[in-house]
């Protein structure tokens, strides 16, 4: 008997503000503890929140980016539960009229592990649904001490974007694509920089496994506050493998919450006593409902970027780049404008394109303190390059420098003595001179010593410091030793 | 000489002619709250210095320039405790000013102490106080009403020149008419909310407490308005609310609504509304009987939205950010089971039962939604009123002030002191308790007067124009 | 003062006279549990009957036709009032951490969270 796994995500993403969503404390990660609080985000008595507006548009910028629908009205709603991280003891969120609704992911094969690629269901670019998207304030952040607790609120009514998944995912790996095509997509979107190393983005799984074929599910159990997307790979490994050998040996999955310890690599019943999730959600009468229609959805609609999908295609297609060369380029909107501008400075784009992933990022990389290269000049390069006049040590060698101290490639490889020289007028004239002057290496050679060339081909290199294009001076004299 | 007994504008002349310091009104008012407070009891905390500082600064050419107001103890000071009367706050030190603080310090007004009130602001009668209980001014063994009972008891016995209360079902306007002064609710986003401790955060509004109707309008001029820290507040800019003062109200339609004048109403507050009534036909208002069907179902919709919102606006007070935290317990559960067990009085646990109830799981629908739907009927039931008046005219409570302890543990009871002014929160509009006379045992007797939503120069013209042709106002009890 | 019998509320006489019998239990514990508090064995048994005494007369709101009443749409206006994302004042550390029950290095310090 196979099984199958039945897989929804709540992926939970903090938006790129400059202040929290219900007051103007700042949305900053890393500052002191507690440095960033007013009466509103620390559940002062009196305190009111306001939304700001930013936060409302990034969400449905997301919605819109996520192919959802927008409804007409949204309202905010409390979600009333104890717990010390949480100031009011009470979540501003969205109940029943939340942002966005439904909407989708498609997976690329690119998306997935490197090492799952290969497999079927990497190449069917299967489609995701979402049950729906809103926003939310984000709670503190404790710290566990020797005998009790302590909280750092700034954290503390930041805004949060929940995206809920249908359970339409069946392996570790799609839930992997999912959000790796999340993340690209709202980075580009430019909501939030879906950083791991700051929890901006982290994610609560349901999982349950049932018998291949089958309609029904089965009990599911929770696996919450995953933060990175390895994680939920690896938790899911786990927890898959363990209800599979469980339902398979005739025992029954409980429900459950759980947390994922990645160090030990297994799950852990988490300890809080489950109120049955009794929240008690009710219409926060401190927030007026939002209307969608007008200002926020046209501003959320004038800053939908060209999605990463549409991206990859056009780049191939335009600058006929291969799909990986096309894919690396468009992993980023950064890059990919960057390439674009460059390719658009030069004749000769794939060349552009290669430079710029086999070269450029990998140079930047090494230098310490790297400074943006004017793309015309990358282009430029490019280029000198493809053209022959730089040889692509020479090329590299170029674009070193011009990661240092951008200016004018061909100025470098002036300055350097670098360029290849491959004009044949300038080529000619060297060789002329070459011939003139060798009158016994040309008798050799036209008595039919071919070796003879060499020694004009090294006047030549000797003239020309080392920078003319061999190949080329080779048919040149050739060329002119035939003329009568 | 003491200034205590003055009214807001005749301070303000007297101060502007320099025929009165702030510093002596001070001191007049600090004489006759240590010689009436004792009895009274109406404030809980006093800052005499800082006022005194204050009244050496005081810029008299402001509106409210150099004149003492109280202000009930769940309004956010600066630097001041906010105790709301629970000992779930003792401690805690406000690290800022509600709007309407800022508001009152920018004209000029002198903030003297704060107010007693029932715990925060659950219930008519200012008995429930973790501080102790305040008497009503005219007979110290009867409430002064509540929840803002400590500051009318205090502008009833001249301990204050005006206060600020605040309203969710009443709670300005009962206290008011137990005490024998005039007391506003102002339409719902009229004045800014924040920094004020929310018990109903739909029907919490703050208010004036004042001696006259022309003080209330004064008094609201400086504190209302749009304010962006309160998304609920009425981003119109707030009129001049002193302009219709002084116009006659002949012509004018009135609404008496029937379903308030039902037997059972205390029969010496019938009697003295039915005269106020006749009055104000004499003063030229043509006198229109109309029908407010949902009325019975008021108190009903109004204990469910009230005690849901508030179980949630009060799930915040858990000992861990501020405030009193129990002692010795073992572990986090056992910390918020005692510190809110320690914390809360019994009306505020109740409330928070019945709220938190009717919002649980599978009864949602049954209450809460199906209360803001009768609500919703409630408010249309004033719409269509308002086609056919410009001000409705009530008793402000069945009852005069009852004894103290009388209702302490009939909680259903004490919900009924509530029944005449609740309806005007459910429906955000606005309404004003004046004096319109006194039982023969001498306790004071309230008129409401209820105007449509952003109509308060209505209802203080035609409550300025009673007061004006009357003089219950200017009684004064003996305090003995 | 004499009490009486509330003729808007015909049913809270029998109430008071304890012929009335409610309808509606009320788990007190469990609510109490949800709202964080402890009762001691009489509050749960007092607050009970005083609960399910308020309940069974908000009862009566079921009278009120409501299938009609629409709660959305109703609103005053339209307008969203929304906040410009620009920074305001905020409170400084001290004044944040004054009203700590138990603080240290700048934390507030609370009894041990439970994963």
């Amino acid at each position: 008997m196979t099984y199958e796994a039945v897989i929804g995500l709540e992926v939970h993403v903090q938006l790129k503000t400059e202040t929290k969503l219900f007051c103007g404390c700042r949305n900053e990660f890393g500052a002191e503890p507690n440095s960033h609080l007013c009466p509103v985000c620390l559940g002062l008595p009196g305190a009111l929140p306001v939304p700001n507006e930013e936060a409302v548009i990034q969400t449905i910028l997301t919605g819109l980016m996520l192919g959802s629908t927008i409804p007409p009205r949204a309202k905010f709603d409390r979600k009333n539960y104890f717990y010390p991280d949480m100031p009011k003891n009470y979540q501003i969120s969205q109940y029943d009229q939340p942002l966005c609704l439904g909407g989708g992911v498609t997976l690329p094969v690119l998306s997935f592990p490197k090492d799952a690629q290969k497999e079927a269901q990497a190449l069917a670019n299967k489609k995701v649904r979402l049950v729906r998207i809103h926003l939310e304030e984000d709670v503190g952040k404790s710290f566990h001490l020797e005998s009790c607790s302590g909280i750092d609120f700034n954290r503390a009514g930041t805004p949060l974007m929940e995206i809920v998944t249908e359970a339409d995912l069946t392996t570790p790996e799609e839930a992997f694509a999912l959000l790796t095509t999340l993340r690209e997509i709202l980075r580009y979107g430019k909501v939030s920089d879906v950083d791991m190393e700051k929890g901006q983005l982290r994610c609560d799984v349901n999982i349950s496994v049932r018998l291949a074929g089958t309609e029904a599910f089965g009990t599911k159990r929770e696996i919450k506050n995953l933060n990175s997307i390895s994680a939920v790979r690896r938790s899911l490994k786990h927890e898959i493998q363990s209800q599979i050998e469980l339902v398979s040996s005739g025992g029954a999955v409980v429900q459950q919450t759980l947390r994922w310890d990645d160090a030990r690599g297994e799950t852990i019943p988490m300890r809080t006593k489950e109120q049955a999730h009794d929240y008690r959600y009710f219409p926060d009468p401190d927030l007026l409902p939002i209307y969608t229609e007008g200002r926020l959805r046209e501003e959320a609609a004038r800053r939908v970027p060209e999605l990463p999908e549409e991206k990859k295609s056009r780049l191939a297609e335009t600058y006929g780049l291969s799909e990986y060369q096309a894919s690396v380029l468009a992993s980023g909107p950064p890059l990919a404008d960057y390439f674009e501008q460059a390719a658009r400075s030069s004749r000769n784009p794939v060349a552009v394109a290669n430079l710029t992933l086999n070269d450029y990022l990998a140079l930047r990389q090494d230098s310490p303190e790297p400074v943006s290269v004017p793309p015309e000049y990358l282009g430029e390069l490019a280029d000198l390059v493809s053209d022959g006049r730089l040889n692509s040590r020479q090329g590299r060698e170029v674009l070193a420098i011009l990661i240092q101290t951008p200016r004018p490639p061909k100025e470098i490889a002036r300055e350097r003595g670098l360029a290849q020289i491959s004009d044949t007028q300038a080529l000619e004239a060297f060789c002329r001179e070459a011939i003139s002057a060798s009158p016994k290496s040309v008798a050799d050679y036209k008595a039919g010593k071919a070796a003879a060339i060499n020694a004009l081909k090294g006047f030549v290199m000797k003239k020309t410091r080392g920078q003319a294009n061999p190949q080329r001076i080779h048919e040149l004299l050739e060329l002119l030793l035939r003329e009568p | 000489m003491s200034f205590a007994f003055s009214t807001i504008r005749e301070l303000r002349k007297q101060l502007l002619a320099k025929e009165v310091h702030p510093t002596e009104l001070i001191e007049s008012l600090l004489d006759q709250i240590s010689s009436v407070d004792p009895k009274v009891k109406a404030y809980i905390h006093l800052h005499p210095e800082r006022a005194l500082e204050a009244a050496k600064k005081a810029d008299i050419s402001l509106p409210l320039g150099g004149v003492p107001i109280a202000v009930k103890d769940l309004i956010s000071v600066r630097g001041e405790p906010c105790t709301c009367a629970s000992r779930i706050l003792e401690g805690y030190i406000a690290p800022y000013d509600a709007t309407v603080i800022e508001r009152l310090r920018s004209a000029g007004a002198i903030l003297l102490g704060r107010t007693n009130m029932d715990e925060f602001a659950m219930g008519s009668s200012t008995e429930n106080s973790a501080w102790g209980m305040t008497h009503n001014p005219w007979d110290l063994s009867r409430v002064p009403g509540g929840s803002s009972g400590g500051s009318a008891a205090a502008v009833a016995a001249h301990e204050a020149i005006a206060a600020l209360g605040s309203d969710t079902g009443g709670s300005i306007r009962q206290p008011a008419a137990f005490c024998g002064c005039v007391g506003l609710k102002p339409t719902y986003g009229r004045v800014s909310r924040y920094g004020l401790t929310a018990f109903a955060s739909s029907l919490d509004q703050i208010g004036p407490l004042t001696k006259t109707v022309a003080d209330a309008a004064l008094l609201l001029e400086s504190i209302a308005g749009a304010d962006p820290r309160d998304n609920t507040c009425d981003p119109e800019p707030a009129p001049s609310f002193s302009a219709k003062l002084g116009e006659e109200i002949r012509g004018m339609t009135l609404g008496i609504p029937k379903e308030y004048f039902v037997s059972g109403i205390d029969p010496e507050v019938e009697a003295a509304t039915k005269q106020a009534i006749s009055h104000l036909e004499g003063l030229g208002a043509t006198l229109r009987e109309i029908s407010l069907p949902h009325t019975a179902y008021s108190v009903a919709s109004y204990y469910l939205v009230a005690t849901a919102e508030a179980s949630a606006n009060l799930a915040r007070f858990d000992g861990m950010r501020y405030g009193r935290r129990a002692k010795d317990c073992d572990d986090l559960l056992e910390t918020y089971g005692r510190t809110r067990e320690e914390g809360f009085g019994r009306e505020v646990k109740r409330r928070i039962l019945l709220g938190t109830y009717a919002l649980s799981c599978g009864y949602y629908d049954a209450y809460y939604l199906r209360a803001q739907k009768v609500r919703m009927r409630i408010r249309q039931d004033f719409l269509a009123a308002f086609r056919h008046c410009q001000a409705i005219v009530t008793p402000t409570s069945p009852t005069p002030a009852f004894r103290l302890g009388e209702r302490a543990e009939d909680p259903l009871q004490m919900y009924l002191a509530d029944i005449f002014t609740i309806a005007v929160n459910l429906a955000g509009l606005c309404a004003i308790s004046l004096p319109c006379g006194f039982t023969q045992s001498g306790l004071p007797i309230g008129l409401q007067i209820i105007g449509p939503m952003r109509q308060e120069e209505t209802i203080l013209q035609v409550g300025h124009a009673y007061e004006q042709s009357t003089d219950w106002h200017t009684l004064r009890p003996s305090l003995s | 003062m004499a009490k009486r019998a509330f003729p808007l509320l015909p049913e809270t006489g029998a109430f008071r006279y304890g012929y009335f019998v409610p309808t509606v239990a009320i788990d007190v514990a469990y609510v109490a549990e949800l709202a964080r508090f402890r009762l001691s064995p009489e509050e749960i048994e007092t607050f009970g009957s005083q609960l399910e005494q308020v309940l069974a007369y908000v009862k009566k709101l079921e009278e009120v036709e409501v299938r009609e009443v629409a709660l959305i749409g109703e609103e005053e206006s339209f307008q969203n009032r929304l906040r410009p994302d620009r920074p305001l004042p905020e409170l400084t550390r001290s004044e944040v951490l004054e009203n700590a029950p138990q603080k240290a290095d700048g934390l507030f310090l609370v009894p041990r969270i439970l994963e």
